[in-house]
């Protein structure tokens, strides 16, 4: 386990986004406006973020696991992987909250009111990655940074939320080819200090690199006439279908803040 | 050249360029004429690619002028909707690392990309990039990300997004640094082939490139120019090259024969 750690980490990182990359996604989702798709899921995180009540929340979580159901599969296999992941880092942080919350014990040190608030934070935040990640699996990227922009996010904003995604391949493999090279430098052990140093400047490096990179792309960007805007070639049309949808997830935004907050 | 006298294709003058922690170019000039292939010689550092970008139009000069056809090359010309468009269509930039220049989801959009900036009408990008992809050879690969293509396949959509717009002018920055030796080859026969009218600026630190292809040579050493003119005279003058660390001596051994000393080169 703590051989090759952060190499393996690494490299399931980039299987696991070059799998939702290529994910073939479909179903209603798909067919959605994207602007309906990003200000309806952008409602209902709100809503699940803000919930205080348990039944709700889990509600909002059966809602964003049928939709990833209704998605294809590989959208599913994404999600189910992006729950793993989730759990396991919410669980850790909550783990302590089970014994040193005060309230009526339960057995093994746990305490009612610890259980609760570790399972309401577990789900709230399964709940708003599964609708954020619903986002990005079921529209492609071109449509998104329009929307965004839709939405008048500031246009360099997009353009850096964009490279950050595309070149998380690009740093990935730089750094594991910066890993492997070292390694190959230190053959057999390495005491754990070393190792923690490699790390520690790895990470420096790729900050570096992503820097050094932006700045290349926003080049390459402007020498093909990028003035701010990126022009499309689909244009957004917003169907009964999609009017019908803006109205649903509303209603359901509606609903849940009006039962998991405001009573 | 002709009779005629003709408006270099650029100008320039005095330039100098400094980035906040280091000097890039310093009173550099010469001009670029119409035609014209120039290969931008230096090491590593040199400031090959500082120069690049100044003709570019992605950084602007400090010191002295940079003119494109007879105009000022300045922030403020390029920032005028109409002119400053037109110079991106007319001056393509190939990159040195195709991981920045390559941005888009599929190799489909990447080409698309300039067209559509352009303002061009739907047909018209439609068609272009279908030329552009079937021109390089790379229609198989239109719905691939361009991410994870090999080097040369890169460096092929790369040359597509940019001869899509049809320029007139084409910078290339190392276009055959990091490709087997099989992908270089097949780049510079393309270069050959496709160029004909063109005026091509190609920055290099490899001499067989500039050898292949350049009619004209600029070297740079320390961010200035050391020398430019025709490219023979040149790529002949082994005291030029070896004084800016283009070509250097050392002891290795041809064959059976006893180890000797020549001019080398690495690239
Ligand atoms: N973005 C930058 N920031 C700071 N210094 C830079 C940057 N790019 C290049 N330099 C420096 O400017 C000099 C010229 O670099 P460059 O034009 O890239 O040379 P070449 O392309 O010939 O290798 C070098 O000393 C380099 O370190
Ligand atoms: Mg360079």
């Amino acid at each position: 386990m703590r051989r090759d750690f952060l190499e393996k980490t690494l490299r399931n990182l980039g299987d696991a986004l070059d799998e939702a990359g290529r994910a073939e996604s479909s179903g209603p989702l798909r067919r959605l406006d994207p602007r309906v798709k990003l200000a309806g899921f952008f409602g209902l995180i709100l809503a699940a973020a803000s919930s205080r009540h348990l039944p709700v929340t889990l509600g909002l979580w059966g809602l964003g696991a049928t939709l990833a159901a209704v998605s294809g599969p590989g959208a599913w296999r994404a999600i189910l992987r992006l729950w793993a992941g989730v759990g396991l880092l919410t669980g850790a942080v909550a783990l302590p909250a089970l014994f040193l919350t005060p309230g009526p014990a339960l057995d093994w040190g746990v305490t009612q009111t610890g259980l609760q608030s570790a399972l309401t934070l577990l789900v709230r935040v399964e709940t708003t990655a599964t609708f954020a990640s619903l986002i990005a699996l079921t529209t492609p990227w071109p449509a998104l940074l329009k929307a965004l922009r839709h939405f008048h996010v500031p246009a360099l904003a997009v353009v850096i939320f964009a490279m950050a995604t595309r070149f998380i391949f690009v740093l990935l493999g730089i750094a594991r080819d910066a890993f492997e090279a070292r390694r190959a430098r230190h053959v057999g052990h390495l005491p754990g200090k070393l190792r923690r140093q490699m790390a520690a400047s790895g990470a420096a490096m790729l900050l570096g690199k992503s820097i050094q990179l932006s700045g290349e792309v926003y080049d390459a960007m402007r020498a093909r006439g990028f003035r701010g805007e990126a022009v499309t070639l689909d244009e957004f049309r917003c169907s009964r279908a999609d009017w019908a949808a803006a109205g649903l997830f509303l209603a359901l935004t509606g609903a849940a803040l009006e039962w998991g907050c405001w009573r | 050249m002709g009779v005629l006298a003709m408006t270099p294709v650029f100008e320039l003058e005095g330039v100098g360029f400094r980035y906040p922690n280091a000097p890039a170019l310093d009173g550099v000039s010469f001009s670029i004429a119409p035609g014209q292939c120039v290969a931008l010689l230096g090491a590593n550092g040199s400031g090959k690619s500082t120069l690049l970008r100044l003709l570019a139009g992605l950084a602007f000069a400090q010191a002295g002028h940079v003119r494109f056809q007879g105009g000022e090359l300045t922030e403020a010309a390029l920032a005028d909707d109409a002119g400053g468009l037109e110079f991106r269509r007319r001056v393509g930039v190939v990159f040195q690392n195709p991981d920045a220049q390559l941005f888009n989801a599929t190799v489909f959009d990447e080409v698309a990309f300039g067209p559509l900036q352009m303002g061009w009408s739907r047909e018209q990008v439609l068609e272009r990039t279908g030329e552009a992809l079937r021109a390089l050879d790379i229609e198989a690969l239109r719905e691939r990300p361009p991410y994870r293509l090999s080097g040369g396949e890169k460096k092929r959509v790369a040359l597509a997004s940019v001869l899509v717009l049809d320029p007139e002018v084409l910078i290339l920055d190392e276009p055959t640094a990091a490709l087997d030796p099989q992908s270089q080859a097949r780049v510079i026969d393309f270069l050959f082939e496709r160029l004909g009218e063109r005026t091509v600026i190609i920055a290099t630190h490899s001499l067989e490139v500039a050898r292949e292809i350049a009619d004209t040579c600029a070297v740079l050493s320390g961010g200035q120019l050391a020398a430019h003119g025709p490219a023979e005279g040149i790529l002949s003058d082994e005291a030029l090259l070896r004084s800016t660390h283009l070509l250097h001596v050392h002891r290795h051994r041809h064959g059976p024969g006893s180890a000797h000393s020549h001019p080398h080169q690495h690239s």
